[in-house]
C-alpha cells in the first residue's frame, strides 16, 4: 500500500542534555484533511512518544498549539499539510521565547505581562448592585469587541521583532488587552494602567512593524490597538504639559 | 495622564507631525527642486522668499520631517543591532534634528 | 493558583540574529520604510543649502540649482523621490489604522481612508505646483 507521505523536520531539545535544539526528520502519512497538529499527534502516537508539544482544542480557540511552521508563527491546528505538500515541513518552537523542551516554550514572561495591564474593569466609583447592571449600547460594544477576541496564542510575540530584540517590551497582546479595557465604556481605569502602558517598554517601544496583526489568527489587530493607544497617550501627555491646570 | 518624566510622547508627536508634512509635501518638492528647477523646466524667483508666509511654510516643511527622521532612525539603528550605545545615539539623532531646526530658522530669517 | 515555573537554568535561550530584518520580505520592507526617512531628511538638508544661497543674491541662488544637474545629483533625487513616495503611501496606510474614520455610524474600511488620503496628497501637490508657478513673480 503506497500511501502518499510528507516529511516533517521537527525541532528537538532535551533540557540538561542537549546544548541546543537539533532537527529530527519524521515521515508521516499525507492526508488531504490533516493539519500539522495531526501530523505531530501521529508522530507522538506511532513513531516517537518522546516528542513534547502543547495542544488542546484542535480548532483554533484555545491558543495552545502555536509553533513556527516553515518559519512563520502559526496555530498548528490551522496549518493544513496540503499548503506545504509535497515539500518538507519545518516545525519549530515559537521564536522569541525560551525553550523548555522540544516545541514547548516558557510563557511566564507573557503571563506576567498580561497581568501587568490589569485586564479587568477598574472603577473610580463602584456601582452598587442595587443600581443594576452596566448598560452598554451596541456601538459602545462594537468599539472594543475585536480586541476581546485574543486567545493568548502568542503568535504575535513570535512575529514581533521588537519583542525579540528587547525582551522587556510589553508586547502586542498585552497592550491590546490593556487598550480593550481602556476603551470599554464601563471602565474608568485608564490612569491606573498608564504607568505600565505609557512606559518606554510599553507602547513607545513599538515601531509599527505590523507583523503582529498579520499573524493573528483571530483578527484582533493588536497593531491598531497599539497605535491608537499611542495617539490617546500622546494627546493626554500634550494636554497635561500645555494645559497643566486642566482637570482630568 | 502624563507618565511622569517619560518624554517618549513628545518625540512621537514630533515624529508624527513630521511624517504628515513629509508624506503630503516632500514628493512634490523633490520634483520641483530636484528636477524641474535644476533642469530648467521652471524658473525660480528669489523674490518669492521675501514673503513671510513662504518663510513659515519653509520652516515647517524642513524642520518637522527632521524629527520624523531622528525618531525613526534612532529606533532603526537600535533594531539593526550595530552595537551603537543608546544614549549617545539618541543625543546624536534628536540633537541633529534640533540643530537642523535652528539652522532652518537662521536661514529663513536671513533670506 | 501557582503553576510550576520551569527551571530557568535548563531553558534554551534563542539569540535573535542582527540580520533578522533580511529574513522575510515583510521585515525587509519595514526596514526600507524606516530608512526612507533618511532620504527625506537628506533631500531637505540639500534643499536648505540651496535656499541659503539666497543670502548671496539671486545669481548665486540660480547657480546653486545648476550644480544639481550632474548625474550624481539626478540619481540622488530620483532615489529620494522613490523613497518619499514609499513613505507617503505607507504613511497613509498607517493613518487609516491609527485613526478609524466614522461616517454615519459605520467605520470606513482602511483601504478607503488610504485612497482618500492619496487623493488629498495628489491635490495638495498640484496646489503647491500651481502656487509655485504663479507666485514666482
Amino acid at each position: 500500500m503506497n500511501e502518499p507521505t510528507v516529511t516533517l523536520k521537527v525541532s528537538r531539545y532535551q533540557p540538561g542534555q542537549d546544548g541546543g535544539p537539533r532537527m529530527q526528520s519524521y515521515t508521516v502519512p499525507y492526508r488531504q484533511d490533516w493539519v500539522v497538529l495531526d501530523a505531530l499527534n501521529y508522530i507522538k502516537d506511532q513513531v516517537d512518544g518522546t516528542l513534547s508539544y502543547r495542544w488542546s482544542c484542535r480548532m483554533g480557540v484555545c491558543g495552545s498549539c502555536g509553533m513556527m511552521v516553515n518559519g512563520v508563527p502559526k496555530l498548528t491546528c490551522a496549518a493544513f499539510l496540503r499548503e506545504y505538500y509535497p515539500k518538507e515541513i519545518r516545525v519549530e518552537p515559537l521564536v522569541n521565547f525560551p525553550v523548555i523542551r522540544d516545541l514547548v516554550i516558557d510563557m511566564s514572561d507573557f503571563l506576567d505581562k498580561l497581568k501587568s495591564v490589569r485586564p479587568w474593569i477598574i472603577r473610580k466609583t463602584e456601582k452598587p448592585v442595587s443600581e443594576g447592571e452596566y448598560l452598554q449600547t451596541p456601538e459602545e460594544l462594537e468599539a472594543y469587541k475585536q480586541f476581546t477576541q485574543c486567545i493568548n496564542c502568542m503568535l504575535c510575540y513570535a512575529a514581533c521583532p521588537v519583542y525579540g530584540l528587547e525582551p522587556e517590551f510589553l508586547g502586542p497582546a498585552a497592550i491590546a488587552l490593556g487598550y480593550r479595557y481602556n476603551i470599554d465604556s464601563r471602565d474608568q481605569g485608564r490612569d491606573v494602567r498608564e504607568p505600565v502602558l505609557g512606559a518606554h517598554e510599553g507602547i513607545w517601544q513599538c515601531t509599527f512593524v505590523g507583523e503582529c496583526s498579520e499573524v493573528c489568527p483571530k483578527d484582533v489587530d493588536p497593531a491598531a490597538a497599539i497605535q491608537r493607544s499611542k495617539l490617546d497617550s500622546a494627546k493626554g501627555w500634550f494636554k497635561s504639559v500645555l494645559l497643566p491646570w486642566g482637570g482630568r | 495622564m502624563a507618565s511622569g518624566k517619560n518624554i517618549d510622547p513628545l518625540w512621537w508627536g514630533l515624529f508624527s507631525a513630521g511624517g504628515v508634512v513629509a508624506a503630503f509635501l516632500v514628493p512634490i518638492h523633490i520634483i520641483l527642486f530636484g528636477f524641474a528647477v535644476p533642469l530648467g523646466w521652471i524658473q525660480d524667483a528669489a523674490t518669492l522668499y521675501q514673503n513671510w508666509l513662504v518663510k513659515i511654510y519653509l520652516f515647517v516643511l524642513i524642520s518637522l520631517p527632521l524629527y520624523h527622521w531622528a525618531h525613526r532612525f534612532y529606533f532603526a539603528l537600535n533594531d539593526m543591532r550595530l552595537g551603537i550605545p543608546r544614549k549617545p545615539l539618541a543625543i546624536l539623532c534628536y540633537g541633529s534634528a534640533i540643530v537642523g531646526t535652528i539652522a532652518t530658522v537662521w536661514v529663513v530669517l536671513q533670506i | 493558583m501557582n503553576g510550576t515555573r520551569p527551571d530557568k537554568s535548563k531553558l534554551y535561550y534563542p539569540k535573535m540574529p542582527s540580520t533578522w530584518w533580511l529574513k522575510t520580505p515583510a521585515y525587509f520592507l519595514f526596514m526600507l520604510r524606516e530608512l526612507s526617512s533618511v532620504f527625506i531628511a537628506l533631500f531637505l538638508i540639500v534643499y536648505l543649502t540651496r535656499i541659503y544661497q539666497l543670502t548671496h543674491g539671486p545669481q548665486a541662488y540660480a547657480a546653486s540649482f545648476e550644480s544639481l544637474r550632474s548625474p550624481g545629483w539626478i540619481i540622488f533625487h530620483a532615489l529620494a523621490f522613490l523613497f518619499a513616495v514609499f513613505h507617503s503611501v505607507t504613511w497613509f496606510q498607517s493613518t487609516a489604522v491609527v485613526m478609524p474614520v466614522r461616517v454615519g455610524g459605520k467605520v470606513l474600511p482602511p483601504r478607503t481612508v488610504t485612497a482618500v488620503n492619496i487623493g488629498a496628497w495628489i491635490v495638495i501637490s498640484l496646489i503647491v505646483l500651481i502656487l509655485f508657478v504663479t507666485l514666482r513673480g
